[in-house]
């Protein structure tokens, strides 16, 4: 009855979530390719696009990917054979565990007709399958807690998918254990199925079982005449060998009989095989119920992604088709780590401590802006360094194992992010050749707006130079130098010949190139030979220079001027990364 | 010869053409390229944001080729000058570089500095050697007139880079003449593609793009040649896209030098993936002789 009412509301739990979940797979917005797009639209040219690959050749793709990515992992395997083993031992575990154990009283008595759980094979395998998912869990603990594998970052649901997993097999099996020594079980087995009801003859069996298969019993305790035991082992034979085979066969279970021995009648009395059984299947309930909101959802997302990723080619695939499967990658990421291992711009993750840089951190990001959860200020300024700190390099799309497009869902989002009003610098950095070679594709968006935005916030502002009523003071910490000298002085052999502005082509661009980039180099220079280090990193000179080390080349006194420029732009991020 | 083989970030994404025609090209001169998975940006990108996570970023990879024991070779001129740049910094033993070596020794690596950093044109020119290149050559251009890109941050800072002459570099002249094509004499030869500001001011970059495509145009050039992807997206994507707004203005393909000497080498175009460039290029065919 319990039984019952727990599994079918934690059944009703499931579904609803599912349905919530695929539905958002339809409704979710994420950046560009879902403006403009109805849930409507996007569920009908999603179930075009399925007929379409399933009446055509890409059916074999399909039938590929699944066979070789879905139930062998191959990318996992061509990654690391230990993470492979881990995530089959686990999967591949549970899975049989659910069809054989959980479900046997559906499937397996079916397919087999001698089926009973206490029975060998099936009582040796149930213990097979769980010590298989017991040893995924221990590498995976050992990867996340123990060695700690750089850039494998674990947030609380990692622990929680875990967890669960451990209370389940860990219940389990003890739940076996103690059941395999309990004298209460005992004697209900021998109310059902004994075939006697003489009391010497019950007194053989319990021996027999005491001696064979570790009952624990508070009557009677071993070394047993050899005559009883024998007599026990006729009766065994008769009433329950045909059900019932050696405990030995259950080895975790009979492993941790010698452990619960000393204990058990007390645990027996106390009634712990029924709450260990309680804890069980409570815990599988709300896995199960819990499923479609967690990182276990993968296991149906993940298939998805990986199909439809194998299916839809970039340029040709619609939009509404595109928006739907971004909103599944949401859910298909595993939170693996894989793309960090590999990140191009990893080191700085490292260098600048913002977590959001590594990929799989922004797929969290992304998984709780799905969910709906608000960001501080703070928070919205390192996820927006850390989406746009990508150098593109498609790395992580490459190997990332549940084939998500990610190359494609940072260029989504990323747009969405800096046109939120926040001014980014990164955005005048190389880094920006991507949004510029794809600006024809951002028409709905203000391309302009991030780059001036920018421009803005790190452009000086020179209040004390524009009062006139303020005499002019060499006090660096007057004139707003905040003290953050520059590392490289070269700037105080400049004798002012003007040559770097000369061979300049930035400023051979410009009629009045004064006028638009507010100080030429040799300006710079000499400011900062005056300690005017705030105004020299306020000029609009510094984020147009070309890196061509021009000036640097030709400077007759060996002033490192590209090198300072760059030293400028530091410290302008800097402070803007301080208010 | 043996080198780890440096793609940085734009090659693999947007310039595919170039590593596929290197490498072809390589494998015809018996250069071994090891690919090393864990390479990671170059650091060039990050200058802009803050220097230690460009050395970083940079002393990586350089740690990562050290620990192969093997000497790099760089496709990309903006990598080449920043893992340059990089090598020249971790000579001196400040703060910041005990901090960069503090972290990669908590990654399991260090550098110490006996890795040597090469650009693509440097190993055929000084390692393989131009009589080597040429031997492998079996039919040549005639007539063709070829405008030769050098690209800034494998020419300056020169002390740095160690490339050629700044102001009167041969290098790649030599390369491009091996073909027996003729590297035209051009006013901004030695200036800006324009790359750098792609993004952040689009006018001012595609205007330098602009001048230096008259410039090539007006010496009579068949084509541009670049050894950077950075360049060539420029030259080529970026001309595209400028032609297309302007409708038909004066432009000029640009074509990788492995995918011009690929040709000579008889390699054929799918290896070198000639129809992966924006702006046809395949014309220069025309210009072969058998020899």
């Amino acid at each position: 009855m319990v039984f019952d009412v727990i599994l079918y509301v934690s059944l009703t739990i499931f579904v609803i979530g599912l349905i919530v979940k695929i539905y958002s797979w339809f409704s979710r917005k994420i950046g560009i390719s879902a403006i403009n797009t109805t849930t409507v639209e996007r569920v009908s040219t999603a179930f075009k696009g399925v007929l379409k690959v399933i009446f055509s050749v890409k059916i074999l793709t399909l039938i590929k990917v699944f066979i070789f990515d879905v139930v062998f992992q191959r990318k996992i395997l061509e990654e690391n054979f230990l993470r492979w083993l881990m995530h089959m031992l686990i999967y591949g575990g549970f899975m049989l565990l659910l069809l054989m154990h959980a479900l046997d009283k559906i499937i397996t008595i079916h397919l087999f007709s001698d089926y009973n759980s206490t029975l060998n094979p099936f009582f040796f395998l149930r213990d097979f399958f769980g010590a298989m998912v017991i040893v995924g869990i221990c590498i995976a603990v050992c990867r996340r807690f123990i060695v700690k594998v750089s850039r494998l970052k674990t947030n609380a649901m990692d622990t929680y998918v875990l967890v669960i997993l451990a209370i389940i097999l860990v219940s389990g099996f003890l739940l076996e254990g103690l059941k395999i020594t309990a004298y209460s079980e005992f004697q209900n087995m021998v109310e059902e199925y004994a075939d006697t009801d003489d009391v010497a003859e019950l007194g053989a069996l319990e021996s027999f079982w005491v001696q064979e298969f570790a009952v624990v019993s508070p009557n009677l305790k071993a070394p047993f005449d050899k005559e009883v035991i024998e007599e026990g082992r006729e009766l065994h034979e008769m009433s329950c060998a045909s059900c019932h085979s050696s405990p030995r066969s259950a080895f975790v279970g009979y492993a941790l009989v010698k452990v619960l021995n000393p204990m058990a009648i007390e645990l027996d009395r106390a009634g712990m095989v029924g709450l260990l059984w309680y804890i069980h299947i409570l815990a599988c309930f709300i896995g199960l119920a819990y499923l479609p909101f967690s990182k276990m959802f993968h296991v149906i997302a993940t298939p998805v992604s990986l199909l439809a990723n194998s299916v839809m080619d970039e340029g040709k695939s619609d939009r509404a088709n595109i928006a739907t499967r971004q909103a599944i990658e949401i859910d298909a990421c595993t939170h693996c780590g894989t793309c960090n291992l590999y990140c191009s711009a990893m080191m700085a993750s490292e260098a600048t401590g913002n977590d959001y840089i590594l990929p799989s951190e922004k797929m969290t990001f992304l998984k709780g802006m799905a969910a709906g959860k608000d960001l501080t200020s703070k928070e919205l300024k390192a996820i927006q360094e850390g989406v746009y700190l990508c150098t593109n390099c498609d790395r992580c799309t490459v190997v990332c194992p549940s084939g998500i497009n990610l190359r494609e869902l940072w260029i989504n989002v990323r747009e969405g992010l800096i046109q939120s009003g926040v001014p980014e610098p990164l955005v005048l950095s190389p880094l920006s050749i991507v949004r510029g070679l794809n600006q024809e594709n951002l028409a709905v968006y203000d391309y302009p707006r991030p780059i001036e935005l920018a421009r803005q916030a790190v452009a000086g502002k020179f209040d004390f130079l524009m009062d006139p009523e303020r005499p002019l003071s060499f006090d660096k910490m007057e004139m707003g130098d905040d003290g953050c000298g520059l590392i490289d002085n070269t700037f105080s052999y400049c004798f002012g010949c003007q040559n770097c502005t000369t061979v300049c082509p930035v400023v051979g661009s410009y009629d009045n190139p004064q006028e638009v980039l507010g100080l030429l180099p040799n300006q710079i220079m000499c400011c900062l030979g005056l300690g005017l280090t705030e105004m020299a990193s306020g000029s609009r000179m510094i984020w147009d220079c070309l890196t061509c080390y021009q000036c640097q080349e030709h400077c007759p006194q060996n002033v490192q001027v590209t090198d300072i420029l760059y030293e400028l732009k530091n410290l302008a991020v800097k402070k803007l990364k301080k208010l | 010869m043996k080198y780890a083989l440096f793609l940085g970030c734009q090659i693999p994404a947007r310039v595919k053409q170039y590593d596929l025609s290197a490498r072809a090209v390589m494998s015809r001169l018996n250069v071994e390229l090891i690919d090393i998975r864990q390479f990671n940006c170059c650091g060039y990108p990050m200058r802009n944001l803050d220097k230690k996570a460009f050395l970083l970023s940079a002393v990586r990879n350089l740690a990562l080729a050290e620990k192969e024991g093997l000497d790099m070779l760089v496709l990309c001129q903006c990598c080449y000058g920043s893992l340059k740049k990089a090598e020249h910094l971790m000579k001196e033993d400040g703060d910041l570089q005990r901090e960069v070596r503090r972290i990669l020794s908590e990654n399991g690596l260090k550098y110490e500095g006996k890795v040597r950093v090469r650009h693509f044109l440097s190993v055929l020119y000084h390692d393989v050697g131009i009589e080597t290149v040429k031997g492998k050559i079996t039919r040549s251009y005639k007539g063709l007139k070829i405008a030769t890109h050098y690209g800034c941050h494998a020419l300056r800072p020169s002390n740095i880079t160690e490339f050629d002459d700044p102001v009167a570099p041969v290098l790649f002249d030599n390369l491009v003449e091996v073909t027996g094509a003729k590297s035209v004499d051009w006013t901004s030869k030695l200036e800006c593609c324009g790359a750098p500001l792609i993004g952040i001011n689009d006018d001012l970059s595609m205007n330098l793009t602009k001048k230096k495509v008259e410039d090539a145009v007006k010496a009579g050039a068949d084509y541009l040649c670049t050894g950077c992807p950075y360049c060539q997206i420029q030259f080529d994507t970026v001309q595209k896209m400028m032609v297309s707004r302007n409708g038909n203005g004066e432009h000029l393909a640009s074509i990788i030098y492995p995918q011009l000497l690929g040709i000579c080498m008889g390699i054929d175009e799918q290896s070198l993936g000639i129809d992966m460039n924006q702006l046809d290029i395949s014309g220069v065919q025309s210009f072969l002789r058998e020899e």
